[in-house]
């Protein structure tokens, strides 16, 4: 027997076929995602910046101060939270029982329903929101809190069914027949064995539906504006009117920072094994 | 120790009757199978039993009492189901003891219990495992575990070893008539493979088309089949249809004698192991020609060319030296006349002493 020896060649080109497709994917990430949001970054606490320097060649805080303290900014950032957390619990209320029946239960008109909501969402945002506005004059419910979330609503209603419907559909019925089998109530089957076994996807809606509504700003801006105001709503104005790029920037991280804890907070729950588990058959 | 009885049992899906009225006594610790084609109604009449379908009409009677009134997760039976059995979210510990914590037992008990299941099935020490890190017939056996541990009246199985692959089938079989046996448990066992059913079950019901077409001990199901399904679905059959004239059936260049007269087309069922192999010249025998000789290890399978009868399965001991193109003489022992697919009439032919040495060519 001879052993076979690779020389370096041998070795890079294989290599590079077998890590080809990661590595360019790794080049695409970096050029259009990393480095985008290093340059906001930077931005952020630059105080000079100009052309040729690679790097800023001034840091500091002063934008940060100049921009936080903007009365507008400090009203609209807890009706931003406020706005997104309700949404997204009147979401979660209306949607997921509604995901379970299209997924469990045989109705007159289920797919025409399940693709209504692909349509509302095909539908050019502006215009719908236009038609809604008028709607919403006459009922009141322009400038209100009630009027934004209902308008947000509307917009987490495909991803908050959609994904849950799948996940529901994805549940084995012999899983829930085994617990119903061995006597468990349809509530406890429901609560201890589909709930736990949809739960990653349904997370991830509403981790997804609770971003999505946080930055939303065409209806916000339509349907809210000028009695409630959210950050993104503010941020027009603000960056189209002023080409100060330190503001966009600072104003980005600001809105960054809920979803990044978010998104912590759910690398946590996966890392703890629990999320993987649902899906291990 | 339980006695189960399903009395003009009947499911009706829309238009479609997936099960005719059903009749059927299985007795205390007995081990029925039913064995049918997929698509015969066995899984449903199976899942009327453990609550999970409503019977459109018939009852289901446990130790004598109606149980149709009653919600699956009351009802005193366990199901094995064929696939995606385990809750993956839950180790194997909290899989079995699911249902007892349902039922309020303290702690302890609890623990014993789980043990105790887990020691039955051959994998204790398997509590802290999760379900994927089990293999498939692992797997099933937990979730047998799982069904025995409430002590149910009556264990109900749809095909739990069919997506195990052959050889751990049949020892995951001979395991579970073992556990059967010591716990003189009442089992049902659905299935569509008859090797499985002829060697777990104490009476196997033939189901097709939503009815029971023959309940039996296995060896008769086997030798007196009740209707030509049954006949063509069990084991290895020649199927040969023909004309009956009074007493006489004309099979080629045979004549089988019918104790019952009468005339008009007829099924003749021939076992491949009750067709003797003779010498061509022989008087009174079919003369065919081999087709193909397939060697399936202990003895070989021909496929016999017979004139204005088809083609025939035989069985040859090894010992007999055969090629190809060979003509050879054939001699049925026992045959089965089937009319209008049912009403079988057994009859028994002397024959010539087969041969046993190589023909003389």
């Amino acid at each position: 027997m001879t052993t076979f020896t690779p020389t370096l060649r041998d070795r890079l080109t294989r290599y590079a076929a077998r890590e080809g497709f990661g590595l360019f994917a790794l080049i695409f990430l970096v050029i259009f995602i990393v480095l985008p949001i290093l340059t906001v970054l930077l931005w952020g606490f630059a105080i000079r910046w100009r052309f040729p320097a690679v790097i800023p060649t001034e840091w500091g805080f002063d934008f940060w101060q100049e921009t936080l303290s903007r009365a507008d900014l400090r009203r609209a950032f807890p009706n931003s939270i406020v706005l997104s957390i309700s949404v997204t619990l009147l979401s979660m209320v209306i949607c997921l029982p509604a995901s379970y029946a299209f997924a469990r239960m045989n109705f007159r008109g289920k797919q025409f329903f399940l693709l209504s909501f692909l349509f509302t969402n095909a539908f050019p945002r502006l215009g719908l929101y236009v038609a809604i506005a008028i709607i919403f004059f006459r009922l009141g419910l322009v400038g209100t809190f009630a009027g934004v979330v209902i308008v947000q609503l509307l917009n987490t209603l495909l991803l908050m069914i959609w994904i849950p419907t799948a996940a529901f559909q994805g549940v084995e019925r012999s899983l829930e027949e085994a617990a119903l089998d061995v006597g468990a109530s349809r509530l406890r089957v429901f609560m201890q064995i589909t709930l736990p076994l949809v739960f990653p996807a349904v997370f991830a809606a509403v981790l997804l539906t609770f971003v999505n509504t946080f930055y939303e700003t065409y209806g916000a801006l339509l349907i809210g504006a000028p009695n409630v105001l959210t950050i993104p709503v503010i941020m027009f104005p603000l960056i189209n009117n002023q080409p100060i790029p330190q503001y966009g920037a600072i104003l980005s991280l600001v809105l960054f920072a809920p979803s990044v804890l978010l998104l912590l907070f759910a690398n946590r729950l996966l890392r703890g094994g629990y999320l993987t588990a649902g899906f291990g058959v | 120790m339980s006695t189960l009885s399903l009395k003009q049992l009947r499911k009706q899906f829309g238009d479609v009757t997936a099960v005719h009225e059903i009749n059927l006594e299985v007795g205390d610790g007995e081990f029925l199978c039913i064995l049918g084609p997929s698509g015969c109604g066995k899984s449903t009449a199976l899942r009327m039993i453990a609550g999970f379908e409503e019977p459109t009409s018939g009852d289901i009677l446990i130790d004598g009492q109606s149980v149709v009134s009653m919600a699956a997760n009351n009802r005193p039976t366990a199901m094995v189901f064929q696939k995606y059995t385990l809750w993956p979210h839950m180790k194997v510990y909290d899989n079995i003891a699911f249902g007892l914590k349902l039922r309020g037992l303290a702690r302890a008990e609890i623990d014993r219990k789980v043990n105790e299941a887990l020691e039955l099935v051959g994998l204790p020490d398997y509590g802290k495992r999760m379900p994927n890190q089990l293999s498939g017939g692992e797997q099933q056996r937990i979730a047998l575990a799982r069904a025995l541990v409430l002590e149910p009246k009556i264990l109900l199985l749809d095909e739990p070893f069919s997506n195990l692959d052959a050889l751990l089938r049949v020892r995951l079989r001979e395991e579970l008539r073992r556990i059967q046996r010591r716990v003189k448990i009442t089992a049902i066992f659905v299935t569509h493979d008859q090797e499985e059913a002829l060697s777990l079950a104490d009476r196997i019901a033939v189901m097709s088309k939503g009815r029971v077409e023959q309940l039996d001990i296995p060896s008769r199901i086997y030798d007196q089949p009740a209707t030509l399904f049954v006949a063509d679905f069990i084991g290895v059959m020649n199927l040969i249809p023909a004309q009956q004239n009074g007493a006489t059936i004309d099979l080629g260049a045979l004549r089988l004698e019918s104790p019952a007269r009468g005339s008009g087309s007829v099924t003749v069922a021939i076992r491949p192991e009750d067709i003797a192999i003779v010498g061509e010249t022989d008087v009174d025998t079919w003369g065919g020609e081999v087709e193909q000789i397939i060697d399936l290890g202990h003895y070989r399978k021909l496929l016999v060319k017979v004139p204005s009868v088809g083609t025939v399965k035989v069985y040859a001991p090894k010992a007999l030296d055969l090629r190809e193109n060979q003509h050879i003489g054939l001699n049925p022992s026992r045959f089965t006349i089937f009319r209008d697919g049912a009403a079988p009439i057994e009859v028994k032919r002397e024959v010539l002493a087969p041969l046993e040495m190589s023909l003389a060519v």
